[in-house]
């Protein structure tokens, strides 16, 4: 979902996109969301094992961001990654197989929840351990622009979006990643998932500075700014400022976007850490019906519409777990494959997901190439 | 007749890397002190002046940073060399090439393979005290996903360093501060080594020394003494340790029946303990005594540099254990 903007246009300059754009962003929230209802319920009826960190409360970030971006520029992200895979155009029943372990999954059900990875969509993961994703987004955007000036002798042209969350900044790997991107001028932007809690350790408990975290990217010699996380169209408009400057500059930005996740850190979360009033006061800003009120306030779509959007959206993600849970699960050949590029030993090589495999055939075509 | 020559170790690691990047602009070489220093010892000395800043790329001390960086960039089709000056420092990047690098392939399900190579040196240098003498041979070996070699003279070390830059999986290249200068032949042809592939060093009928890298000197030393008793080894030179050619073990075990691994690292779940398993298995009836090992001594490396140099697998440990490996204690 690309969206051709002057560069370094003022965010409250960005214009609200038209309706049917609009309209795309609720859609990709909505599914999201009941994505995420169903994945819950999934994991409590044992047809999801291992860990479950759900997105809800967070879909405006996902959505907004990728919605500034070009559909070829890299996204990564931690293991809170459902929410990017699909906002990146990852169909919900490869997603789902993934979640049940079958071979239909976007990696074969070899990675789980934490390790969605679509690299027809330009989405490098899903990285389980915390911070590690950030070396592994300067590498994207040091690739981005080797490869644009390097080897194709022109201007670097693509930005990376590496998000992470607010617990991660207290890893050494993402200060490392920092301080590289900013000797590199790389064109990356660290978009911190500021939902204000890393599990059940609050910020201020674990985050010198933690009120004000942009304090970090000037060290860095960064760029920052903190944004609001529960309004989709804010979000796509700082993040629209944000991305063409990056791409102009070639310079890596820190983004702190306030944001709140409605459950519990994963499946198993108690959260007596933080209290029901905050909560329900948060679950006020739910950025799904931010966005409806604003479309049906400015008349742009009735009550009505929404609704049959979301019963849509709802049969959607019904037949894609109705799908994923009649998908195999993986021969015990696939143990051995994909462990190395080649043959040898009791390794029998790798080769790309059912899902792409069938894109590619129906192309006539071998249309290979990250 | 190719015109031999003779050039040093870090020579001949230089002109795999400078090759590979000639014929293939998406190699590039980044690490502490590579270019400007030329290398903090001299291997990359040169290729700033050829390749430029771009390809050729200073990075701050910050191993977890750059190994992670190098991995990432793999994702979207470059083939990056990362040097860490020395093996030791690669501890605190070890989440990055323990679990990124190996593991992508397989958590993306075959999306993203890492065609990657980490080098730099292994092993006890010059007295350097126990957080700078690290083999991490047995300690990274134990991970699928990832490829080792450890190159003992600059033939292989230019042949095999060709093969890993060009493999399509994380390679983890071992070299040793101590063989850096040695000199060797060296082709001016272009030539590979396969990655997987031992090679005898000395031929002998009474036991086989398994060595790799710095040991395989040791192992040399060793055999001279050994044969002025009467004892005629055969010396296996490993070469790789992932793939490891257990095939040429095993035939140089079936004549000798006799066999004695040597491996710098620790003994406690090591190489050595691997292929001592291995030879046990395959050869359980070739065997004439069980597989004798010689390792590191189990301790921290000492500074003072006679402990150090008794801590090291030497020849007077390997000539023991051979002696009693061969019942001629
Ligand atoms: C290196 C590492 N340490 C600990 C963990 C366990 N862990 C997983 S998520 C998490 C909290 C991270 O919080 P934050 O970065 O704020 O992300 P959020 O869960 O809020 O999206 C912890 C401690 C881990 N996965 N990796
Ligand atoms: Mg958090």
């Amino acid at each position: 979902m690309s969206t051709t903007t002057t560069p370094n246009l003022k965010a409250h300059e960005v214009p609200i996109p038209e309706l049917d754009v609009l309209k795309s962003w609720l859609l990709d929230m909505l599914r999201i969301r009941e994505f995420e209802v169903r994945a819950m319920q999934a994991y409590q009826n044992k047809l999801a094992g291992g860990f479950l960190h759900v997105y809800n409360g967070q879909e405006a970030v996902a959505v907004g961001c990728i919605a500034a971006m070009r559909h070829t520029d890299p996204v990564i992200t931690a293991y809170r990654d459902h929410g990017h895979a699909l906002a990146r155009g990852l169909d919900p029943k490869i997603g789902f197989a993934e979640l049940f372990g079958r071979i239909d999954g976007c990696a074969k059900g070899k990675g789980g929840s934490m390790h969605f990875f679509d690299r027809d969509n330009h989405m490098f993961g899903g990285h389980g351990i915390v911070g590690a994703q950030c070396p592994l987004g300067t590498g994207l955007a040091f690739a981005t622009k080797y490869n644009d000036e390097v080897i194709n002798g022109g201007k670097s042209d693509s930005v990376t979006a590496c998000f992470l969350g607010d617990g991660a900044l207290n890893q050494g790997s993402v200060h490392e990643a920092m301080n590289l991107a900013a000797i590199f001028d790389l064109p990356i932007i660290f978009c911190v998932e500021n939902n204000r809690y890393a599990m059940g350790t609050a910020i201020d408990r674990c985050t010198a500075s933690g009120d004000q975290i942009t304090n970090r990217a000037v060290a860095f010699d960064m760029e920052a700014r903190t944004i609001r996380g529960m309004d989709v169209i804010e979000v796509y408009r700082e993040m629209t400022e944000i991305v063409e400057w990056v791409r102009s500059e070639s310079r890596p930005y820190f983004l702190d976007i306030d944001t709140y996740r409605f459950k519990g850190h994963s499946m198993s979360d108690p959260r007596k850490y933080r209290t029901h009033e905050e909560e329900v006061e948060f679950e006020a800003n739910d950025p799904i019906d931010k966005l409806s009120r604003y479309l049906t306030s400015s008349k742009l779509m009735a009550e009505e519409d929404i609704k049959a959007m979301s019963k849509s959206v709802r049969s959607e993600i019904r037949e894609a777990v109705a799908w994923a849970k009649q998908s195999p699960v993986p021969d015990v050949s696939e143990l051995h494959h994909d462990v190395y590029a080649d043959v040898w030993g009791p390794f029998t090589g790798t080769s790309l997901p059912r899902y792409m495999l069938e894109k590619r055939s129906g192309e006539g075509g071998d249309a290979d190439g990250a | 007749m190719p015109m031999a020559r003779e050039i040093e170790f870090r020579e001949a690691l230089r002109e795999a890397m400078s090759e590979e990047m000639r014929s293939d602009p998406r190699v590039f070489l980044m690490g502490e002190e590579v270019a400007q220093y030329h290398g903090a010892y001299k291997v990359s000395k040169g290729m700033l002046e050829e390749f430029g800043p771009r390809r050729i790329i200073d990075t701050p001390i910050s191993e977890s940073g750059f190994a992670g960086m190098g991995i990432g960039a793999t994702m979207l089709g470059l083939r990056p060399i990362v040097e860490f000056m020395s093996w030791s420092f690669s501890l605190v990047a070890a989440d990055q090439i323990m679990n990124n690098a190996p593991k992508i392939l397989y958590m993306s399900g075959g999306q993203f393979g890492c065609p990657i190579v980490f080098r730099g040196n292994d092993g006890a240098g010059g007295q350097l005290g126990s957080t700078h003498s690290w083999c991490v041979e047995s300690l990274y070996a134990n991970v699928p996903g990832l490829k080792m070699i450890i190159p003992s003279d600059p033939y292989d070390a230019k042949g095999l360093l060709k093969s890993a830059i060009r493999d399509e999986n994380p390679v983890f290249c071992l070299e040793s501060e101590r063989l850096l200068s040695i000199k060797g032949d060296v082709p001016e042809e272009e030539y590979v080594i396969p990655i997987g592939e031992a090679v005898i060093r000395r031929p002998g009928t009474d036991c086989t020394l398994v060595g790799f890298g710095r040991t395989v000197y040791f192992c040399e030393q060793a055999a001279e003494e050994l044969a002025k008793e009467g004892i005629e080894c055969e010396i296996l030179d490993m070469r790789s340790i992932r793939p490891l050619d257990l095939d040429a073990i095993v035939t140089s075990v079936r004549k000798t029946n006799y066999c004695v691994v040597v491996d710098q690292s620790w003994s406690f779940a090591s190489i050595g303990s691997e292929v001592a398993a291995e030879v046990h298995k395959a050869c359980f009836d070739d065997l004439d005594n069980h597989v004798h090992r010689v390792h590191n001594d189990d301790v921290p490396a000492p500074y003072s540099h006679d402990l150090e140099q008794e801590m090291l697998p030497h020849a007077r440990k390997i000539c023991e254990a051979v002696r009693s490996a061969t019942y001629n204690a």
